[in-house]
């Protein structure tokens, strides 16, 4: 109840601020008649752009939410370890979708089952900035070899963070 | 349409139909979810938009380039650091922004930068992951993500 009533008052929010924008554009344009071409033929662009895909990216969040049980996730990621753990923790991360704090339970959860640091920061990371649909919004709008080579390179420095943290945190002892 | 939006909307049609063909049921859930997300996360993009298109209006190539180009060096990169670090928007709405940025002279460091920290960093969110994973493990993420995140970025712009 209590987080329905947030989600309400962010969309009003956010409808205000639409508002205020709107308003703001509107008098631009008034007060600049030479700007107008360009600041609507730019925002059109963009909004054609988005909207193309914007419907089969929620449809893709919508199956994943749906069809990925986060208590799977829990119960195979706390079984695994090595490398593996850690690469696990990346896929497991990068396929639910949802805000990030929505991992942060499942993260506790995993830390409390016995999983590596490392492989929960990874998951986290993964939950953070590698989401499937997230990807392909990447690549309509910076194109394919910018998100490919983003991709990898995040994949490598999340398990190099993972694993200085783990080192980190289990010198100074476990009292996390 | 563009190829990537054909195949995009390719893919989640082809995934429509397998998860329908599973699970009838969870496949509606699914489309009710779509549906409120899509809602939700409308007025927000039609926001920035907007702001792209008096950014793009508005702002000469050569101020942003000047902030976050080339000719901007490191402490360019660390703005666009700190910005996404402090920034709380959908990272969805993150890459037509950084897109904009990129077609009026902002290098493709900064870019990706501003995308990696916008995703990874969360302030908003770091009073609950102390609370939950706790302090060392929260803040050292969240800092290490930082660094991270500038490497990717320059890694990036030296190789594209």
């Amino acid at each position: 109840m209590k987080t329905e009533k947030k989600k309400s008052k962010k969309i009003k929010q956010d409808i205000l601020i639409l508002i205020l924008i709107l308003f703001i554009t509107i008098i631009v344009i008034l007060s600049f008649p030479d700007k107008k071409e360009k600041i609507i033929t730019n925002g059109w662009n963009f909004f054609i752009e988005m909207i193309s895909i914007l419907p089969a990216v929620m449809i893709l969040t919508g199956l994943f939410n749906v069809f990925i049980s986060k208590e799977n996730i829990v119960k195979y990621l706390g079984k695994a370890a090595g490398l593996k753990a850690i690469m696990f923790g990346i896929i497991m991360g990068s396929l639910p979708t949802g805000p990030l704090y929505v991992a942060f339970p499942l993260a506790a959860a995993l830390l409390k089952k016995g999983a590596r640091i490392s492989c929960i920061i990874a998951f986290l990371s993964a939950w953070a900035c590698i989401k499937i649909p997230q990807e392909m919004v990447e690549i309509q709008f910076l194109g394919i070899k910018f998100m490919a080579l983003r991709l990898v390179l995040t994949i490598i420095f999340v398990i190099i963070m993972g694993l200085i943290i783990e080192k980190l945190i289990e010198r100074r002892g476990t009292n996390i | 349409m563009n190829k990537t939006a054909i195949f995009i909307n390719a893919f989640a049609f082809l995934c429509l139909i397998i998860a329908f063909l599973k699970n009838k049921e969870k496949t509606k859930q699914a489309l009710k979810i779509a549906v409120k997300s899509f809602v939700r996360i409308l007025p927000t993009i039609i926001i920035i938009i907007m702001l792209i298109g008096l950014l793009m209006g508005l702002v000469p190539q050569k101020h942003i380039s000047k902030i976050i180009g080339e000719q901007a060096g490191i402490m360019g990169v660390i703005i666009v650091a700190i910005m996404g670090t402090f920034l709380h928007i959908p990272s969805l709405i993150s890459f037509p922004l950084a897109a904009s940025l990129l077609k009026n002279g902002a290098s493709l460091t900064s870019v990706a930068v501003f995308i990696t920290t916008l995703t990874m960093i969360g302030i908003v969110t770091l009073p609950l992951e102390i609370k939950i994973l706790g302090k060392k493990m929260a803040i050292l993420r969240n800092l290490l993500s930082f660094i991270i995140a500038i490497i990717i970025g320059i890694i990036i712009g030296a190789i594209l």
